[in-house]
């Protein structure tokens, strides 16, 4: 506050001169304020050209790695030619409908979900009873005549959805029980939640992965081994449900304790009252912190790329290793994987927007 | 059976089952374990931390041979960790912060671009860009042979950036010396100076004297000669170059990756401080004829701070925790190291358990530290 005392005593500034130019003063109102929009024009101007001469007008759009490598910009047959492997990686040609029937299915579910007017105990209780197990059956086969198909052969987009989404619907009711744990008045109760949440949170996401794929087969019992894919989800629903936990206890923090109190003073159990007074309130509230979390988590399954799963980023990077194009489309591969991933995380990011505007304006 | 609705035998038995059933799991992989690791001859215990190493690191923070043991190997590791994540932290802050402010720009353009900045580095996996940025190094860049010789003893190339080092021969303690008590001095100034001008009401030049009592003792003492210092310059050789400080693409990549990816998370957090302070601070400020620039600095971030700081503690925690993703581009940091002494030792459980203490240790140590500050920061009410 030191300053704001010396400087209380500086001599008056002179009045700004009247903005002449209306709307175009934002940008040329002071020769700072031209400085800076010619500059960002020309650095505008500047990338759309590199960027316009290397995907269209030096492109390769027909042909194979020996016209790619002759020419200068990108090589679009890479990304045609390549582009089922990267989306579906080494799951069988014939069966690919399959993995992208899964992926529709999994999105419609995703664009129900979004809608908040759909919300409900049941909406949880559907992911978990309905789309999962045809999503699994989807995938699998065995059943209805599907041919079976091992997880070793399932990869890329579909791999990358399951991980991420599924992980974290999954990780929900443990991050909700998690929450309520670390709010208990059992001390036991609560002191289990919070080693497990911190030390959780505390660890980077390799170091899970690699407990699970490295540490976990010396803690089973001889002859027993569990699938590797499932090792790396249930890391990922573990890793996740402590974040979870931490969102939810915001969540709970923001009920007043009136309610709890109003709850047991009808008569209700502490379940009774968790379930059907606090918890509705306290999840509606953090619906909006959720889905940041979720674009996270979206993101942070590429790390399973480490562990040896075959993820959407790890087929790009196969693509991109191929012998028949190795060297020429590194760029190439790497902006389809960008474009991806930041399409659906951005999309996330509007709903989230549109969230917080929507709870602004609903008071809910 | 009265005793089943009593609320305080209730509590007890849950407490005790849910403890019963925690010892229970561990005890069972504990033994399960114990009994896998028997049969593959694995010995448990830590006795393999003082075995001597047997591989190199490329590139270490702290002197590191073949012959060092591997409790040294994970020392340089988790120094490795500390020096890339404390780097992109400090980078990625002021990259950030510029970035915060120029998304609240009143040019509209320069807003738009920080944004599209922020946007493209928050909806894209870290892991991709260090991918991206490796890859660029390695295909960009010409081979060492036909590496570019910036400057005379500068080489670039794709194996990374080659300088002169300098070897500090005598007069090392010395410069440390003088430049711990310029620090020491500079600070004490800097208050006087403060104090005084909160008195009078008098600028003064403090900051700038403060600067000198820093920079001169340091500067005076290497003009009349007192540290000696040998540069060693890089020769090239046939297939590399020998000597100097060798600066891997691999370090490169992953503080670039980390540092822009703590940018875009530091502006969009500096954008929600300054947004949240009122705007009657800048009005008043307005009213007492301070600049926009001179508004900022002196009104408005010291109060930003204070919504800044916990969630800045968040992000360091996070830079910290994906330094990790070292192993997927080869920079030696604790986990790679530590899976190199995985596959060497097979004392998987034993690594695993070192490198987690350690990531738990350093992320408490460094969210005290943040709450210190934060503490320090918030606002004092008398």
């Amino acid at each position: 506050m030191a300053d704001v005392q010396t400087l209380a005593l500086a001599p008056p500034q002179p009045a700004p001169t009247a903005p002449r130019l209306g709307r175009l003063s934002a940008y040329f109102g002071t020769p700072g304020n031209t400085l800076i929009s010619v500059l960002s024009i020309a650095a505008v101007v500047f990338i759309a050209k590199l960027a316009f001469g290397w995907l269209v007008v030096d492109a390769v759009f027909s042909g194979n790695g020996e016209t790619c490598k002759a020419a200068s910009g990108a090589c679009w047959p890479f990304v045609a030619q390549k582009l089922r492997y990267m989306l579906f990686g080494f799951y069988p040609y014939d069966e690919q409908w399959r993995p992208m029937l899964a992926l529709l299915l999994l999105f419609a579910a995703f664009l129900f979900s979004m809608m908040p007017r759909f919300w409900s105990r049941g909406l949880l209780l559907g992911w978990i009873l309905l789309v999962l197990p045809v999503l699994y059956i989807l995938m699998a086969g065995g059943v209805f005549g599907l041919t079976p198909v091992a997880t070793t052969s399932w990869g890329g987009l579909p791999l990358s959805f399951m991980l991420s989404f599924v992980g974290l619907t999954l990780a929900m009711p443990l991050g909700i029980v998690l929450a309520l744990a670390r709010a208990s008045n059992l001390p036991a109760i609560r002191v289990l939640a919070v080693g497990f949440i911190e030390i959780v949170r505390g660890v980077p996401l390799i170091s899970i992965l690699f407990m699970a794929t490295v540490m976990l087969p010396l803690f089973m019992p001889e002859g027993v081994t569990i699938d590797k894919l499932l090792r790396a989800q249930v890391a990922i629903i573990l890793f996740a449900s402590a974040y979870i936990a931490e969102i939810v206890r915001g969540g709970l923090q923001d009920v007043p304790a009136g309610q709890y109190e109003a709850g047991s003073s009808l008569g209700l159990h502490y379940w009774q009252v968790m379930r059907k007074i606090v918890l509705p309130q306290a999840l509606k509230k953090v619906i909006p912190p959720m889905v940041g979390l979720f674009i996270g988590f979206f993101q942070d399954t590429t790390l399973v790329t480490i562990v040896g799963l075959v993820d959407f980023l790890d087929t790009v990077r196969s693509a991109i290793r191929d012998p028949q194009w190795q060297g020429i489309a590194v760029l190439e591969g790497y902006l389809v994987a960008a474009a991806v991933y930041f399409t659906f995380s951005a999309l996330m990011g509007a709903y989230s927007r549109f969230l917080e505007k929507h709870f602004r304006t609903t008071h809910a | 059976m009265a005793f089943l609705h009593d609320m305080r035998f209730r509590a007890f038995f849950y407490q005790v089952v849910a403890i019963g059933a925690v010892i229970l799991v561990g005890w069972t992989m504990f033994s399960t374990a114990s009994g896998n690791l028997a049969k593959q001859n694995i010995a448990t215990g830590f006795d393999f931390l003082s075995r001597p190493a047997g591989f190199v690191i490329t590139e270490a923070a702290i002197a590191f041979e073949a012959t060092d043991t591997v409790g040294r190997a994970i020392l340089v590791g988790i120094a490795n960790t500390v020096k890339v994540s404390l780097l992109a932290a400090i980078l990625g802050t002021l990259i950030g912060l510029a970035v915060g402010i120029a998304r609240m720009s009143r040019n509209p353009l320069l807003a738009r671009l920080a944004l599209v900045y922020v946007e493209l580095l928050r909806n894209v996996p870290l892991l991709l860009y260090l991918f991206l940025w490796y890859s660029l190094i390695i295909l960009i860049l010409p081979p060492v042979r036909q590496a570019l010789n910036l400057l005379p003893g500068v080489y670039l190339s794709n194996s990374g950036l080659v300088v002169p080092a300098a070897l500090v021969e005598s007069g090392g303690g010395a410069l440390l010396a003088c430049l711990l008590g310029g620090a020491a001095a500079a600070f004490v100034i800097r208050r006087v100076f403060t104090q005084k001008r909160v008195a009078t009401g008098r600028s003064n030049h403090g900051a700038l004297i403060a600067t000198a009592a820093f920079v001169l003792p340091a500067l005076v003492l290497w003009l009349a000669g007192g540290v000696s210092i040998d540069w060693e310059f890089p020769t090239a050789g046939k297939f590399r170059l020998t000597g100097g400080l060798h600066v891997r693409p691999e370090f490169v990549a992953l503080l670039f990756g980390l540092a822009l990816s703590v940018s875009a998370n530091v502006a969009e957090i500096v954008r929600a401080g300054i947004q949240a302070v009122s705007k009657g601070q800048w009005e008043a400020a307005a009213a007492l004829g301070l600049a926009r620039a001179k508004t900022m600095r002196l009104v408005v971030l010291p109060q930003a701070l204070r919504i800044i700081i916990p969630p800045l503690t968040n992000t360091y925690l996070t830079v910290f925790k994906n330094s990790s993703l070292a192993i997927a581009i080869g920079y030696p940091d604790l986990v790679m190291v530590s899976n190199t002494v995985m596959n060497q030792t097979g004392q998987a459980i034993e690594t695993i358990a070192i490198f987690m203490g350690v990531y738990l240790a350093l992320s408490i140590a460094i969210s005290l530290l943040m709450n210190w500050y934060n503490a320090h920061v918030a606002l004092k009410e008398r």
